[in-house]
């Protein structure tokens, strides 16, 4: 039986495709560090806003069902209200996961999302949860509440 | 298909002293905490450097900013306090110093306990008054006291868990109560209980410092200090546009959007101690990740010892009066019973007859007790306050402290306990001879 802490591991090994939907151009916004995180440790990224015609040098869609390759996990920066008219899309795309970020919190489509079985991860950040796991939050003080004698298989920075 | 996932073990307290914050280091499998004795850290390329610098990637870059020996030392920290993340300083001082610059802006108001070190009373009434920042000293033992004190410009409220050297004991819940009502960070120095006896964060404190030189440490050999934070202090309420609005000192970042519940500590790390400097040396947080692995039998022990002698000194026909909150009469025993349930800790005061005098023969009478200004040794250490640590204030001000002229510290240590007793013993025999 896997644990929390298990679980994410296996997901962030599993899965190398990410669409960030709501992804700002500016460098300082939130959803421009997961972003960047994510390029940074070779994730595959789809940037998401039909404001943009590219972010973090790769081609943005205007939204989700325009991306042309396969997604895995979705990552929302939108407002909580907005999410449901998102499930459909989800479905469509054949979306794994869908990964709400801190403050995008909205239980009815979490419930639904998972109803059609699809996995959801809410109010949590893709790259602290990342970082938590694989190592770098462990540099900022960060209780990562990792407890273990085996030996890190991954060079950190 | 849908795989069974359980929760997270928690692990006790004895363990997270001995595993929190290490992984094994991919290179070499040391299984101690290496200690990486360098300034800086190499980058793979400039655009490595850059997303560093932007903190899109965490990682280290200058060892003012953060290191992976003193890392390690921060996180278990955290977890031992139960907080979300924690910044480690060059000293208790510094912690403190860090924690209201980065909370308080020009003009603003902290309300804080009047029995506070001799250091943080100067820090509070002298140096944070240069620049622009007030304080209100107020009753411990009057919730009401607090309360009163409050003002719109308030932006924390500050106590020691168990006061200096008064060794009074302050109902942290009731004071989290004034602060949560105030929409201010409740911050408790926890230097003397540590987590082993007393969780702040658990009873509703925001943050949590400490001088880990003291029982953190625990062999008088290091300096250190570090600030905790839980990571549920509502920095979103109106009244901390530091944490809400873009960061004039780092790249305009917004603290709190960005890191959310380790907001302060990020604050803390890329405003504070990257510009004024107060880092922890990586040998030192060595040291003190080597106390910490035995705190919690050091503790009891301590507070078996300090017990004990209490209980001596009580009894003793030439002691006037003693201050120790694990004793049935000392009017904080209820507290005490409350919010340090294991144990009272390892400090106590005293009085001898003959007054100031007779304090401080008593201190220059003794064998293998150290007189000097620390506590939490593994070695019992004594101390006349009203002369040394307080002496910066004036006699009233001391007074309000609750340093009495005769008041002698003791910070039990590790020897046999009968030794101790018989050294307290011998001194205050030699020592109040002629007042007889």
């Amino acid at each position: 039986m896997l644990n929390e802490n298990q679980a994410l591991i296996e997901l962030f090994q599993q899965f190398r495709k990410f669409a960030i939907i709501g992804v700002s151009q500016t460098w300082q916004r939130p959803s421009n560090f997961v972003g960047k995180y994510l390029l940074n440790h070779g994730y595959t990224v789809y940037p998401v806003n039909p404001h943009y015609q590219s972010v973090l040098g790769q081609v943005c869609f205007s939204s989700l069902s325009a991306i042309p390759y396969p997604v895995e996990i979705a990552v929302c920066f939108r407002r909580p209200e907005s999410l449901k008219a998102l499930i459909p899309e989800l479905l469509k795309k054949e979306v794994k996961v869908l990964w709400l970020q801190l403050g995008v919190i909205n239980e009815q489509v979490k419930d639904e999302a998972e109803s059609k079985g699809i996995q959801v991860i809410m109010d949590r950040c893709v790259k602290i949860e990342h970082a938590r796991l694989f190592g770098g939050l462990n540099f900022m003080g960060v209780n990562t509440k990792v407890i273990t004698s085996k030996r890190s298989r991954i060079v950190f920075n | 298909m849908k795989k069974k996932i359980e929760a997270n073990r928690e692990f006790g307290f004895e363990t997270r002293c001995l595993h929190s914050g290490q992984i094994p280091d991919a290179a070499t499998g040391s299984r101690a905490v290496p200690i990486y004795q360098t300034s800086s850290y190499v980058f793979d390329d400039a655009e490595h450097a850059a997303s560093l610098f932007n903190l899109q990637t965490f990682g280290n870059v200058y060892a003012r900013i953060s290191n992976p020996t003193t890392s390690v030392f921060e996180e278990r920290v955290a977890s031992i306090e139960n907080g979300r993340a924690a910044v480690a300083l060059s000293s208790g001082m510094a912690a403190i110093t860090v924690t209201l610059t980065a909370i308080c802006e020009m003009g603003d108001h902290i309300v804080a306990s009047k029995a506070l070190y001799g250091g943080t009373h100067t820090l509070l009434t002298v140096n944070l008054k240069k620049f622009g920042i007030s304080t209100t000293l107020v009753d411990p033992d009057s919730i009401e006291s607090f309360r009163e004190a409050i003002q719109s410009n308030t932006k924390a409220i500050f106590i020691e868990t168990i006061g200096n050297p008064a060794i009074n004991i302050i109902d942290i819940q009731k004071v989290a109560g004034v602060a949560r009502e105030a929409g201010v960070p409740l911050i408790v120095d926890n230097t003397f209980p540590t987590p082993f006896l007393c969780q702040p964060l658990n009873w509703g404190a925001d943050i949590v410092v400490h001088s880990a030189t003291k029982f953190i440490g625990g062999h008088g050999t290091t300096l250190g200090g570090v600030v905790v934070e839980s990571g549920s202090f509502p920095w979103d309420n109106g009244k901390f546009s530091g944490m809400t609005e873009p960061s004039p000192g780092y790249h305009d970042i917004k603290f709190f959007e960005t890191f959310g519940d380790f907001a302060l500590s990020m604050k803390i790390r890329m405003e504070q101690l990257r510009v004024l400097g107060p880092s922890l040396s990586p040998f030192n947080s060595f040291l003190l990740l080597q106390g910490l692995e035995t705190l919690p039998i050091r503790m009891e022990r301590h507070c078996k010892n300090a017990l004990q002698i209490a209980h001596f000194l009580e009894s003793h026909p030439r002691v006037k009066w003693v201050s120790y909150p694990g004793l049935p009469l000392s009017k904080y025993h209820k507290l005490a019973k409350r919010y340090l349930p294991m144990g009272a800790g390892g400090i106590l005061s005293f009085g001898i007859e003959g007054g100031v005098e007779a304090g401080k023969r008593f201190i220059e009478n003794l064998t293998f007790s150290s007189h000097l200004a620390n506590v939490g040794d593994s070695k019992t250490l004594v101390i006349h306050p009203a002369s040394t640590t307080h002496r910066q204030m004036n006699y009233e001000q001391q007074i309000a402290s609750g340093v009495l002229p005769e008041l002698v510290r003791i910070s039990v240590g590790l020897e046999t306990l009968d030794d101790i007793i018989w050294d307290i013993d011998q001194s205050i025999a030699k020592s109040t001879e002629s007042s007889k």
